[in-house]
């Protein structure tokens, strides 16, 4: 074969794969994405759909959406503020998008790594965010979390609670390997609940927002989500101790500290919510990587059921 | 006769890169942009696109780089075995280009995302050692430095544009992922045709006895070659991995994650400036000399990773001294070792040599993992420059002796 022929050859296979791939992204790109949406109104829970932040009947919850253009990772909704974690694009980092009643864009604040969990007070005065922090895939660990708050009203923001003073037991604690993820915040706007993870533990922290301290209340409890009484938290604990063995959803009277195990027997990996005062909703995974929003009663008792099928992120509103 | 031949070998010049070397080039200039648009948006696409939990994503990462380590050995010793360098290559070429159709169909099931980043790793597994072995088959001793320049240089801009060229794939084709992946799976195709038209296969021209398994061991017994292993080791262990170096510099400087793919354009940019003038300079004063040289800059990045620069003076001191440790190691360690190893098992001696280094590097990137974890970024990147200077005094007493 001569040098002339292999050039030509290969300058058609070029022109050919560059036609296929030109010819895949057009085909691709001009799919279309619509959505049906159908207004609801009522009490409501607000819910991610494909990653677009939707509503949906609390009397119907499997029934029409009302489906948005915001787009959002993470979504939670209280007091008619909603905190939108937008997506990390391409060309863009992501960034908190905090929104009115109208889903009005009130507030944006850029923030570096990938949105995993985000609250807002009942109130809808104070906003927190959970995100992942890239590049310690290596480490024992995994991924590092870096965890703030905003409060809509003084405009203050906390990018770190790595920032208050944390004590375990009473003891001070400043250890470098300290990551903190799943806020939720109690009735009075400034105290919260957090988890903070240090020396192979994750504590459950009672923090204060305006003395900007934090304290163990104990030990085994992620991503807790505090009732509407304001009694008791629900949360994820990790089977055994051990992250890699997967999380049960757990409650946990704030008084006593007694542990009521959920009727709920999968993993899961969400910081839960609360519908009403008995009923605890979060989300699974199927094996196609879609989400539904699972429901269990808040007492032990019961079976879990599909609340809202392919959607993520609930949250319940007026 | 081997040492003294590497630290002053004699040179031609650039005449003796031959045709099939700047083919090769080619094959892994389109390969490696296909492949690192793959890797500059798969990430995002995981975790972001998929919503994949971060513990399954540090399993495929993990799966990622454990898969191209021993399969290395595997393809050099075929290749050595069956005396077909460029089939074994072209297969590995095929099986990542293969690959990126996978990832088109997995979905997000995690089992099959990590069973085709698998695919396209073995693939990488097995062509790097054959192809690595072809270049030295293809060029005088005293002119290897130059050519695995100019291959690398080929490569890291392909290494460069794919960044790049996914950047503008999203850009144009509504951020879709999967476009990326049809553009990525259509300029790997494209590689393994330059492959299959221009690349000439180097046949043994004595058809000696067949080569069989135990022949590792007799390389191993082989002093200078077992010497050339430790030293490729100890280069991975001095090597704490890009990500760590990229996400340091983020930390310090605030940047955003945006800057992630940029850095290693930068990176990639000086790589592939200077791959080939290194090269040349191998030949000129010794490898060795050359290869010291790169793991001083390699110490200077973990300094100044806290040291006294700030801003954009330290960003873009960190990328060229980066890319400098890149173009005077990674080339020059295969030209070093080329002349070392006898013809017939020239492949399975450079995978031998990959993977120590490949191994080490796991290691060490876990260690580092761990020392940031315990002791914070600022003691385990003093640590690190620690371990460069004991790997430069090592480096050579191992390879500085003549015999």
């Amino acid at each position: 074969m001569t040098t002339r022929l292999r050039l030509l050859i290969t300058a058609l296979v070029a022109v050919l794969l560059a036609g296929v791939a030109v010819g895949y992204s057009a085909l691709s790109g001009s799919r279309p994405e619509e959505v049906a949406s159908t207004a609801v109104s009522g009490p409501r829970l607000v819910v991610l759909s494909n990653g677009r932040l939707s509503t949906v009947s609390r009397s119907d919850p499997s029934g029409p959406r009302e489906v948005t253009e915001q787009r959002c990772d993470r979504v939670y909704s209280a007091g008619g503020t909603t905190s939108c974690l937008r997506p990390v694009g391409a060309f863009k980092a992501g960034e908190l998008a905090v929104l009115d009643a109208g889903l009005r864009e009130v507030r944006t604040l850029p923030l570096t790594g990938f949105p995993n969990r985000t609250r807002v007070s009942a109130s809808g005065r104070m906003v927190a965010w959970t995100l992942f922090v890239d590049g310690h895939s290596y480490a024992a660990n995994g991924f590092s979390t870096s965890t703030g708050i905003l409060d809509t009203r003084s405009g203050a923001v906390v990018t770190s609670l790595e920032e208050f003073t944390s004590t375990v037991d009473g003891a001070e604690v400043d250890a470098v390997d300290r990551n903190f993820w799943g806020v939720t915040f109690t009735a009075d706007d400034n105290r919260f609940y957090a988890t903070m993870s240090t020396g192979g533990h994750r504590y459950l922290m009672e923090g204060d927002f305006s003395a900007r301290t934090l304290r163990s209340i104990a030990d085994d409890v992620e991503c807790p989500s505090l009732s509407p009484d304001g009694t008791r938290i629900a949360y994820k604990a990790a089977v055994n101790g051990d992250p890699q063995q997967g999380w049960r959803l757990s409650t946990m009277d704030l008084k006593t500290l007694a542990i009521t195990p959920l009727a709920e027997t999968r993993s899961v990996d969400d910081q839960p919510t609360w519908v009403d005062d008995r009923t605890i909703a979060y989300g699974i995974q199927r094996d196609d990587g879609i989400n539904d929003v699972w429901t269990v009663p808040a007492d032990g008792s019961g079976v879990p059921a599909v609340l809202v099928p392919e959607a993520a992120s609930p949250a319940p509103i007026g | 006769m081997y040492l003294s031949t590497i630290t002053r070998p004699k040179t031609a010049g650039w005449k003796g890169v031959s045709a099939n070397v700047f083919a090769l080039g080619a094959v892994s200039l389109v390969t490696d942009v296909s492949s690192e648009m793959v890797t500059a948006v798969l990430p995002l696409y995981l975790v972001v696109g998929l919503q994949l939990s971060p513990a399954a994503y540090g399993l495929i990462d993990g799966v990622y780089t454990g898969a191209t380590t021993l399969l290395r050995l595997v393809g050099g010793y075929l290749a050595d075995r069956t005396d077909r360098r460029k089939g074994v290559a072209g297969f590995g070429y095929a099986l990542s280009a293969v690959a990126k159709i996978g990832l088109l169909l997995a979905g997000s099931s995690t089992a099959a995302l990590g069973a085709v980043i698998t695919l396209d790793r073995a693939g990488k597994g097995l062509r790097t050692a054959p192809r690595d072995a072809l270049i030295t088959l293809s060029t005088p001793a005293g002119d290897l430095g130059r050519a695995f320049g100019v291959h690398r240089a080929m490569d890291g801009v392909g290494a460069f544009a794919g960044p790049l060229v996914a950047l503008a794939v999203l850009a144009l084709a509504g951020e879709s992922f999967d476009s990326v992946f049809m553009t990525s799976f259509c300029i790997a195709a494209l590689g393994v045709v330059i492959l299959v038209l221009f690349v000439r296969d180097h046949r043994s021209p004595v058809a000696s006895e067949p080569v069989r398994v135990k022949v590792i061991g007799g390389l191993w017994r082989d002093g200078g070659v077992r010497r050339v292993v430790l030293a490729a080791s100890l280069l991975g262990l001095a090597t704490i991995g890009d990500g760590f170096v990229y996400l340091l510099l983020q930390k310090r400087e605030g940047l955003s994650i945006g800057w992630f793919p940029l850095l290693a354009v930068g990176t990639s940019l000086v790589y592939l400036l200077l791959a080939a003038p290194l090269g040349a300079l191998a030949d000129r004063v010794g490898r060795l000399p050359v290869m010291l040289g790169g793991y001083v800059a390699l110490g200077a990045v973990y300094l100044l990773l806290f040291g006294p620069l700030g801003g954009w003076a330290l960003v873009v001191v960190v990328v060229a001294l980066y890319g400098v440790f890149y173009a005077a190691t990674d080339g020059v360690l295969m030209a070093l070792a080329g002349p070392l190893l006898p013809e017939r098992l020239r492949t399975t001696g450079i995978a031998l040599i990959q993977s120590g280094q490949a191994l080490a590097y796991l290691g060490s990137s876990v260690l580092f993992g761990l020392a940031w974890q315990f002791w914070g970024p600022e003691a385990a990147t003093r640590l690190a420059a620690g371990g460069v200077a004991l790997t430069l005094a090592a480096t050579v007493v191992l390879l500085g002796r003549r015999s």
